[in-house]
């Protein structure tokens, strides 16, 4: 398996959508292989129009806003003591996270295909709120499947998705997280795709939407590498890039534009929620070792008991609670192109505890995941080595859980 | 030898009436349970689908997800299903069984091993709700070398072209999914039009069966009786269901329902 230089990654998967061979596909009902196949035919248009592109720009541009910070943590790094701690500040985004650039895309892609509804699905609620957000800016009508126990546990995303006149559809089924939710909405597709789009909100599901997703969220290196070379005049010798992953759209995101550089020069680590440090479920199957499966339209590493029922996860993380995980990074990892591993929900916590103890950053629960590894490591590294890590989220909606588990302090206002 | 779904077809075209099909998932609502429903509803029906309950379905509606929820809650696993389905054959040899699931079930326990179990264990077809044409293509012919028929989809979004090309690669029954819709839905499209998509079908090769599911329950099974073959799975799972909750027999409440279902077809 290799990973070729000058194609766009998305675009390495072979005629029926595999990478490397056997990550991604389309295993979806017979129902959705047209209107699957139209969105392909779109978005391949789409991609290479430069009228598409500007359009699609202009509201990064004007309604996202671009670019978001690239910030030095000099405290944090004065802390650790090692490598120079950066962050992406893509929190910054309007909404909130990195869900936004997906969601905007989809909806651009619905309004050319002249649908008139876009439903979605959500596990910490970004993308939710995201495509909430979108859908109501582009005039569309917009149903948001959420699992009982996340709308539970991620009520300020809730409420935001509401408000912006999305309907909120809970599910119960399963474990009631997002794995359920992708789920539910894919069945209301295959029910409604005479009339409605799907936004898949990370980069899973049949390979257009882990193509479409990867090509949204690539804006943040975009940013990131002529926020660089402003910085440094050039691509750092020894650079770091640090991202939670869960299905993984902000880490592919984070990383495309990096990908041609030798990992010498630019490493990629991506760190997979390793739930509760005393239980056994974890939502890190690339950390783990998880066998190839299926799930939600696609081959991927996923959790998994030995007849092929997908396993249930646990993590303090909404939105890295998914049993699964993109074939892009099945097949980053498989390429050895980038490095996994996995902090825990206490190291999460720890984390953003000392995040936001030294810096103006509020990182949500997803990317502490991804602070943790970057801090334990960065002790080791030498002072000229740049470590950024992607603030892919902000925590204002899990102050619930941050308030029950850490106290009130620890709880920043907006 | 005939492959006893063709038989099963055959029969029912002497007697002027569809082929009766049934779905129930295995394991629902226990194992012995759903072998005693088989053998019980197999004197009223043609072709008996099995479901292999998967705990992520993403084609199925709520009644049959519930089934499927229920039976692995029981423990069911996959050998526990090659089972039941070995005790059903020892007492109907000839009834055909059609083994319905999800690809990843498949996938982990080996296309090939997995083929071989259906073979030992009497199972005549197989429909893989997610493995469509053209990624089937390499499975199907592994089930027709070993005389199982794989049963392609089709649907209302399948567009004319491509049916052509499933149609040709397709063993000797095809599956049409009757409208845009999970299992067990409200049908919302007329009987009328369902049967004008089922005749452009049938018209690409009439030699080949075809049966259609999704919707059809007591109150719409009389209007496509022009059919090869209907299809009756979430209304059987609903009544498991309602049987459950209510302490009464679903082996005695599947079986009236499935005379109902005969007598609407006759």
């Amino acid at each position: 398996m290799k990973l070729k230089k000058r194609i766009p990654v998305i675009d390495q998967g072979n005629k029926l959508g595999f990478w490397g061979g056997k990550f991604g596909g389309n295993f979806v009902p017979e129902t959705l292989k047209k209107p699957i196949e139209d969105l392909e035919i779109l978005f391949n248009n789409l991609k290479e129009d430069k009228k598409f592109i500007a359009e699609r720009d202009k509201y990064f541009k004007n309604w996202i806003g671009t670019p978001t910070r690239f910030i030095k943590l000099e405290n944090l790094t004065k802390h650790v003591g090692g490598a120079q701690i950066y962050s992406k500040v893509v929190s910054d985004a309007n909404g909130g996270a990195h869900k936004i650039y997906n969601a905007t895309v989809h909806c651009l892609l619905a309004k050319r295909s002249g649908k008139k509804v876009i439903c979605g699905d959500t596990g910490a609620g970004y993308a939710g709120k995201m495509l909430s957000m979108a859908a109501k800016k582009f005039g569309l009508k917009c149903k948001i499947f959420m699992g009982a126990k996340d709308i539970a546990r991620q009520q300020p995303n809730v409420k935001a998705m509401k408000k912006n006149g999305a309907e909120v559809v809970p599910v119960y089924s399963g474990s009631q997280t997002l794995v359920d939710a992708v789920s539910e909405c894919m069945r209301f597709w295959v029910a409604n795709c005479d009339t409605t789009a799907m936004c898949v909100g990370s980069t899973v599901g049949p390979a257009v939407f882990v193509r479409i997703c990867g090509w949204s969220t690539s804006q943040i290196s975009r940013e990131l590498k002529v926020q660089l070379i402003e910085e440094f005049g050039s691509i750092p010798k020894k650079l770091k890039l640090y991202n939670c992953v869960g299905g993984g759209s902000s880490s592919f995101g984070f990383w495309n534009e990096f990908m041609d550089y030798d990992k010498k020069q630019c490493e990629f680590i991506g760190v997979e929620a390793g739930g509760p440090a005393k239980s056994k479920k974890h939502a890190a199957p690339l950390t783990y070792g998880s066998k190839i499966g299926i799930l939600h339209g696609a081959a991927q590493y996923v959790n998994q008991n030995s007849d092929g029922q997908i396993e249930e996860t646990e993590s303090i993380s909404a939105g890295l609670d998914y049993p699964g995980i993109s074939p892009l990074h099945c097949f980053l990892k498989d390429t050895k192109r980038a490095r996994y591993t996995s902090a825990s929900d206490e190291d999460a916590l720890k984390a953003y505890k000392l995040v936001t103890k030294f810096e103006k950053l509020r990182p949500s629960l997803e990317p502490s995941h991804a602070f943790f590894v970057a801090i334990v490591e960065s002790k080791k590294f030498s002072k000229d080595t740049i470590v950024v890590v992607n603030s892919c989220g902000d925590a204002y909606k899990d102050k619930k859980i941050l308030e029950q588990r850490l106290g009130i302090k620890y709880v920043k206002s907006n | 030898m005939l492959n006893p779904i063709s038989a099963a077809f055959k029969i029912a075209k002497k007697e002027k009436r569809p082929a009766l099909l049934t779905y129930t998932v295995a394991g629902d609502g226990s194992k012995k349970q759903s072998l005693n429903i088989l053998k019980s509803i197999s004197e009223n029906v043609d072709i008996l689908e099995v479901g292999v309950p998967h705990n992520t379905p993403v084609a199925d509606g709520s009644q049959i997800q519930t089934s499927a929820y229920r039976a692995i809650k029981n423990g069911i696993k996959i050998n526990d299903i090659f089972n039941i389905i070995k005790k059903f054959k020892k007492s109907r040899k000839n009834k055909p069984v059609i083994l319905m699931g999800y690809y990843n079930m498949i996938f982990q326990y080996g296309e090939n091993n997995y083929i071989n179990k259906c073979k030992a264990s009497g199972v005549n077809g197989l429909i893989v709700v997610d493995l469509p044409w053209p990624e089937n293509k390499n499975f199907a012919k592994k089930c027709k070398s070993k005389s199982i028929y794989f049963i392609q989809l089709l649907s209302p979004t399948t567009t004319d072209t491509r049916l052509k090309k499933i149609i040709k690669d397709s063993h000797q029954m095809n599956y049409f999914i009757s409208m845009l819709s999970t299992t067990g839905g409200k049908l919302k499209v007329t009987p009328k039009e369902i049967l004008k998509n089922y005749n452009k079908i049938k018209k690409i090769d009439p030699k080949k069966q075809t049966v259609i599911g999704f919707g059809i329950t007591e109150k719409t099974i009389g209007k496509l009786k022009s059919a090869d073959g209907l299809v009756v799975g979430s209304a059987i799972c609903k009544e498991i269901t309602r049987s459950l909750n209510n302490r009464q027999n679903p082996v005695t409440n599947v079986s009236r329902l499935v005379k109902n279902l005969k007598k609407k077809t006759t």
